[in-house]
């Protein structure tokens, strides 16, 4: 029998508003980049470097990457619950997305927040 | 005439080792039509070995409920004509364990029904003399609620119900979960909402719509079931 210990809220109203904040902080983000990307005239180090060098740059990608790690996690979660009935196996699977998740958020933090504009 | 080819999903635990699929041939008048309940009825003159529940035959009882030619639906209001294909298979409601040929085992289903307590809760020390009354506008929010028979074409066409049918409530549990909960006359509902709070009851509806698709009475658990998470959502923020 599953319960919601292994889940990242509270409660399913928890999740549920976990899911949604994260998922526009996400939408956010895929637009501004997007946009920066199809508006930049040349793109090269200097350019993307300037762009990560903003301190609200940098807050608003680990926004993101805080937002794929919530959203993942709770997201994984469900699909698993869903399809995988054996409990173990989905013990394993969980841990590894989750640590592939955190594993991700580490690493957006060491390499973005060292970069500093031309 | 016209020829009717027709499969239909048979099992017998006694006899059989497995499920499979039996054809048969029927002959009917070009241009008539007939209810899929009536057809059974007319195969089950040909093989009687072959079981289906039914009682009121008019789509009141919610007695037959099963997957025709892909979809679920009354067999006794749903027309040969409705069915798209050339070939008519019936199988019983998918999710749920079978008994025998169409027939299915509803426990799980009734389980989740008696979950979300099908009754008036009321703590009111001092009842009326005579009746609860309501305004006409109370009245009116229980309209597209009270209708369901159970017939469970909704709960067993989502994914949902079939992945968690012991921790997912369904959209018809959920249906009548949310006529109590907006009942002017019951006053459990925060304690009702407290036993829907968890990540499966409610939340494992990803609003697919499958059941409105399939509702024979033409009601719309989903709405219900949105209406739910609004009032979870309105005590949690």
């Amino acid at each position: 029998m599953v319960k919601v210990a292994s889940t990242f809220g509270r409660s399913g109203t928890h999740d549920f508003i976990l899911l949604r904040a994260s998922a526009i902080i996400m939408a956010l983000y895929t637009i501004f980049m997007v946009s920066f990307l199809v508006s930049a005239d040349t793109l090269n180090y200097a350019v993307w470097t300037n762009l990560f060098g903003h301190l609200g740059m940098k807050i608003f990608t680990m926004l993101a990457l805080t937002s794929v790690l919530v959203h993942g996690w709770i997201g994984i979660w469900q699909v698993l619950t869903d399809y995988v009935k054996i409990s173990g196996l989905r013990a394993f699977i969980q841990f590894v997305v989750s640590v592939a998740l955190i594993v991700y958020w580490l690493a957006g933090l060491l390499v973005v927040w060292p970069v500093e504009g031309v | 005439m016209k020829k009717l080819s027709i499969s239909v999903y048979r099992y017998n635990p006694d006899v059989d080792n497995a499920p499979y699929m039996k054809d048969y041939a029927l002959e009917i008048e070009e241009g008539q039509d007939m209810m899929v309940l009536d057809l059974l009825l007319k195969l089950k003159e040909q093989d009687p070995s072959l079981a289906f529940r039914r009682s009121c035959r008019e789509g009141v009882c919610g007695s037959d409920g099963l997957n025709m030619n892909g979809k679920n639906g009354l067999a006794c209001i749903t027309p040969l004509s409705a069915l798209k294909g050339s070939k008519i298979v019936v199988r019983p409601l998918p999710g749920l364990p079978v008994i025998r040929d169409l027939i299915v085992d509803m426990t799980q289903f009734y389980k989740q029904y008696e979950k979300i307590k099908p009754y008036l809760i009321n703590d009111d020390k001092t009842p009326p003399a005579r009746e609860r009354l309501q305004s006409p506008e109370e009245r009116a929010k229980l309209d597209g609620l009270y209708e369901c028979i159970l017939c469970a074409c909704c709960s067993t066409s989502c994914p949902s119900f079939w992945w968690n049918p012991d921790k997912f409530v369904g959209p018809a549990g959920l249906l009548h979960a949310y006529r109590f909960l907006i009942d002017s006359r019951d006053t459990a509902t925060e304690q009702r909402l407290d036993e829907l709070d968890d990540a499966f009851s409610v939340f494992r509806c990803h609003g697919i719509m499958n059941c409105v698709n399939v509702c024979p009475k033409g009601l719309n658990p989903t709405k219900a079931i949105g209406h739910i998470k609004s009032m979870l959502l309105n005590r949690a923020i």
